[in-house]
């Protein structure tokens, strides 16, 4: 009974809250949908026992995604206002699409559930070991079939964190203010780097 | 009792509503990117929940993998809004042709 009560209201909140991210009028409120909708789904997968990866997904889209949009929808000075100018015209053709969408998902599903598919059977060599727990039954498969896929997707971090620094990174010619001339630094000595000053009592310094 | 068609189910709700996010804000990106990440998560729930009812964890590995290029991709992205902002000051995509392709 606690199963179908927690599905039922992780279901909802989750279909529930991505429809605000389409339809909210603030991007802002948009990244905070977003953000529920990470919430319900991790709880939809602990609720079937995957907790490595519900735990996993809060970690990277709440903690890192989100905060990442979060920081670019509040930085950039756009005019959400005139974004907005083709969400009417837009709405029926998008709605079609999306009805023929479901329809057909839904279509699989009951196709799906009247059987006489052969699926085939797992091989057995992924199934859980009963006694671990699901984060020791992914690690123990992680680092040992799946450790050269695991190294790429550290290369795929990897380039993703060097591409967007390149994309964004901006070079300053002729020295900016602030800017840091180490040169400048090391030349530097106490001589002409600081002054003494022997202020009388009840007056201040003329820097 | 829950069964396999009711996360189906779910998850197809929520990759149609990410394919109807991309449509009705054709020119917010932000909103766009958004609805990307709604569609990658429903393929990751797509892909837990049939390797939890198969039992077989080979979908929850690769739900992992998922993830990571969803946020490579998410920080790609918007670092390319960030330099199309900073050259044009809008970022409206439906007069991105810059490419003329």
């Amino acid at each position: 009974m606690i199963q179908i009560i927690a599905f039922y209201l992780f279901a909802a909140l989750v279909i529930a809250s991505a429809v605000m991210v389409i339809m909210a009028r603030n991007p802002v409120h948009s990244v905070l949908w977003l953000i529920l909708a990470f919430f319900n789904a991790s709880g939809l997968m602990v609720l079937v026992g995957a907790e490595f990866i519900a735990m996993l997904l809060l970690i990277v889209y709440v903690g890192a995604v989100a905060v990442l949009f979060l920081f670019v929808v509040m930085m950039l000075d756009i005019d959400f206002a005139e974004l907005r100018a083709g969400f009417i015209a837009n709405f029926p053709l998008g709605i079609a699409i999306a009805l023929i969408l479901a329809a057909e998902l839904i279509f699989g599903i009951g196709a799906y559930q009247a059987g006489q598919l052969d699926l085939g059977v797992a091989d057995g060599r992924a199934s859980p070991m009963l006694e671990a727990s699901n984060t020791a039954n992914i690690g123990a498969l992680l680092y040992s079939d799946y450790v050269f896929l695991f190294e790429a997707a550290g290369i795929i971090l990897l380039v993703a964190m060097v591409g967007a620094i390149v994309l964004t990174h901006r070079k300053h010619p002729g020295g900016r203010r602030g800017h840091q001339d180490i040169g400048k630094q090391n030349r530097r000595n106490p001589d002409e780097a600081t002054v003494m000053r022997q202020p009388e009592v009840g007056k201040g310094v003329e820097l | 009792m829950i069964g396999i068609e009711h996360y189906i189910v779910v998850s197809a709700l929520l990759f149609v509503l990410g394919v109807l996010g991309i449509f009705l804000n054709r020119k917010n990106i932000i909103v766009i990117l958004m609805a990307i990440e709604l569609i990658l998560l429903s393929v990751n729930l797509q892909l837990v929940a049939f390797s939890a009812f198969l039992g077989d964890l080979v979908g929850q590995v690769f739900a992992m993998f998922v993830l990571t290029v969803a946020a490579a991709e998410a920080a790609v992205g918007l670092a390319i809004l960030v330099i199309y902002f900073r050259g044009r000051g809008t970022i409206a995509v439906d007069d991105v042709d810059r490419l003329k392709g």
